[in-house]
């Protein structure tokens, strides 16, 4: 008696929370100041101040030889960092989820490493690695190699810190999914090569893009590691972000936020291709069903 | 289509043989050692933070001297930041023809890594340093707090700003200006120069880790009575961002700050470029070099240029820190290294 009681006291109560339209509006008000607070604004701020002396300047800011360089050496990180994560990304997820084998759980431990260490630590282990003082370092000066200070370095730093994205990505979908499908395929005859492209793909090809849009983006948008073993020689090893910190050491406020607004620009287009390959993915699982 | 391919190799091997001979055949006698060598060659100037402006119109000028010297194109790339972390980044491999640093002590590190002669600063003039500077202080419109000399940066209400003396060459010459100053009130008295020193940190809200960054705190987001500054950054800062929201003020004492130059032997050697970097380092000395150092708030070492912008730079007392402290590597293992003075005086 006294428990069903207390049940539907508790029910209503519930059912009043919920509905009491001065909570909902207010736990929504809430959310949306902070968001407008912490995001919009800041966003905001980023191309206002950009185009504060007007929109000539702006692109002025965006041809000028070293920011166009910086883009062009950022397009071509990221250029080899996304293709080649991907690929181990897909080979690494594969592995892991379709095989077992010991020490795999060490395996996705370490997958992990990158986010979990500091990208300054990240960098400063290249640096440790290949510099003059390095272990590999004496090998790289008798051959007249330069990893770091130079483009290669910059590119192995975002490699490092961009691996997990596609992996993480794809464990989930590849762990839920088994090897029922690919099984059948082979039973039936398929290649390995049509099993990957004929049922493997097309069931993670919208797990695969989400990861590869984040890889870009964090490619792209990498300050800390690369900042390390870049050596900061202008229109050479300067990256966009670390363009943009020159520029505003510089005192040239309205062209590093010119330069910044691109990193801002390439976070939204990162944003609305995510939203659509999200409801591609939704639409597809339930197409499924 | 492969015949083609090759037909195009060779046609362009055929131009760049053309080219490289007629330089040779026009080139005069007395130019002839530099056209036995590359056509353009590249320079890179490790430098510290605030010498952006200084460099890139010096290599403006230095690039065109040279080709009309020795009709070499010579392109010098750039890279700057705080001075002890420029010096790191030369020693893991980054590499620099020349180094332009804040002090001494920095590119004696990079000598002691092998990578040049440890007598580096002897072999140009005046230390090795084309320029000079000097530590002044830069305050708000109208100097609200009436700052006139270090003893006012250590009343109660002031709020210094500084750099970390850890990373940031120009901080270190900030903390030993103060520290002679004090010692020059005490009648060389150490343990009241510490504790003079002791009181100023107390008053400094925020370290940034170079110089760059202190001037942005004190200027872009307001923090602080009086800014510690190179005196060329304090013009800078002063020219770039509002004359009137700042002014200078000048010490009865400061620091002579000398920024050293020196040629990386080892990678010039392996580079090919020892010529051309000598001469870039050579040209800071000469009248035009001398000229681009003053316009851009560096003292000049030419007493002809010095007199002509005399009305930029006052007459500070200056002492330097070979008298005070008996040379950088002195001062830096007593006050700056791990356990030294400025650790035991510097509590956050």
């Amino acid at each position: 008696m006294e428990t069903s009681n207390l049940v539907e006291v508790t029910s209503t109560r519930v059912r009043n929370f919920m509905l009491a339209p001065i909570r909902k509006w207010l736990l929504i008000g809430v959310a949306l100041s902070f968001l407008g607070i912490f995001i919009f604004i800041p966003l905001l701020a980023v191309f206002s101040e950009a185009l504060k002396k007007g929109i000539g300047l702006y692109f002025a800011a965006i041809i000028e030889p070293d920011a166009l360089a910086a883009i062009k050496l950022t397009l071509l990180t990221a250029l080899i960092a996304v293709p080649v994560n991907t690929l181990f990304g897909v080979i690494a997820a594969w592995g892991i989820t379709k095989f077992n084998f010991k020490g795999k759980n060490m395996l996705i431990t370490l997958i992990d490493l990158p986010f979990a260490v500091s990208p300054v630590i990240a960098g400063l282990v290249f640096v440790l690695l290949f510099g003059t003082s390095g272990v590999l370092g004496p090998l790289l000066e008798a051959n007249n190699m330069k990893i770091i200070f130079a483009v290669p370095g910059i590119v192995i730093a975002t490699l490092f810190i961009t691996f997990p994205f596609v992996v993480r990505e794809l464990i989930p979908i590849m762990q839920e999914q088994g090897s029922e499908e690919e099984q059948a395929a082979l039973t039936l005859g398929a290649s390995s090569w049509q099993m990957f492209f004929r049922v493997t793909l097309p069931n993670i090809k919208w797990g695969l893009l989400y990861g590869i849009i984040l890889c870009n983006a964090r490619a792209m948008g990498e300050f800390g590691a690369v900042s390390v073993v870049s050596g900061h020689i202008r229109g050479l090893t300067n990256t966009v972000p670390l363009h943009v910190e020159i520029l505003y050491n510089e005192y040239n406020f309205a062209a590093a936020f010119a330069v910044a607004s691109l990193l801002a620009l390439l976070a939204i287009v990162t944003l609305v291709f995510k939203s659509i390959v999200e409801w591609k993915t939704k639409r597809n699982d339930h197409g499924e069903r | 289509m492969l015949k083609k391919f090759w037909m195009t190799l060779f046609s362009i091997l055929l131009l760049i043989g053309v080219a490289a001979c007629s330089s040779q055949s026009s080139t005069e006698p007395s130019k002839k050692a530099a056209a036995n060598k590359k056509e353009h060659v590249t320079l890179l100037n490790v430098s510290y933070d605030p010498t952006r402006e200084l460099y890139e119109e010096f290599n403006k000028s230095f690039a065109a001297y040279w080709e009309k010297e020795t009709g070499q194109k010579v392109s010098i790339n750039q890279s700057h930041g705080g001075s002890g972390k420029q010096s790191r980044s030369v020693i893991d491999g980054l590499e620099a023809d020349v180094v332009t640093l804040a002090l001494a002590y920095d590119i004696d590190a990079i000598a002691d890594a092998g990578k040049l002669d440890e007598k580096w600063q002897e072999r140009l003039a005046d230390n090795s340093s084309p320029y000079t500077s000097t530590i002044v202080f830069l305050v708000r419109k109208g100097n609200p707090k009436n700052i006139k000399d270090w003893d006012d940066l250590l009343k109660r209400d002031v709020s210094v700003i500084t750099p970390n003396p850890k990373t940031s060459g120009g901080a270190r010459w900030n903390y030993l200006a103060a520290w002679g100053y004090a010692l020059e009130q005490n009648s060389g008295d150490e343990q009241k120069a510490k504790e003079f020193v002791e009181k100023l940190f107390k008053n400094v809200p925020v370290l940034d880790s170079g110089a760059r960054g202190s001037t942005t705190t004190f200027v872009e987001r307001g923090i602080g009575d009086v800014l510690i500054a190179w005196e060329n950054e304090a013009y800078l800062a002063i020219n770039e961002l509002g004359k009137d929201q700042f002014e200078i003020v000048n010490p009865s004492v400061s620091i002579l700050a000398e920024p050293p130059v020196a040629v990386v032997d080892s990678i010039a050697k392996k580079h090919g470029t020892e010529e051309v970097a000598k001469a870039y380092l050579d040209y800071l000395y000469s009248k035009a070099g001398q000229e681009i150092a003053a316009k851009n708030y560096y003292r000049p070492r030419n007493e002809d240029i010095a007199a002509k912008y005399a009305d930029k730079f006052p007459d500070i007392k200056l002492f330097t820190i070979d008298d005070v402290f008996g040379g950088w590597k002195k001062a830096q293992k007593i006050h700056f290294d791990d356990g030294g003075i400025f650790d035991q005086i510097y509590k956050p």
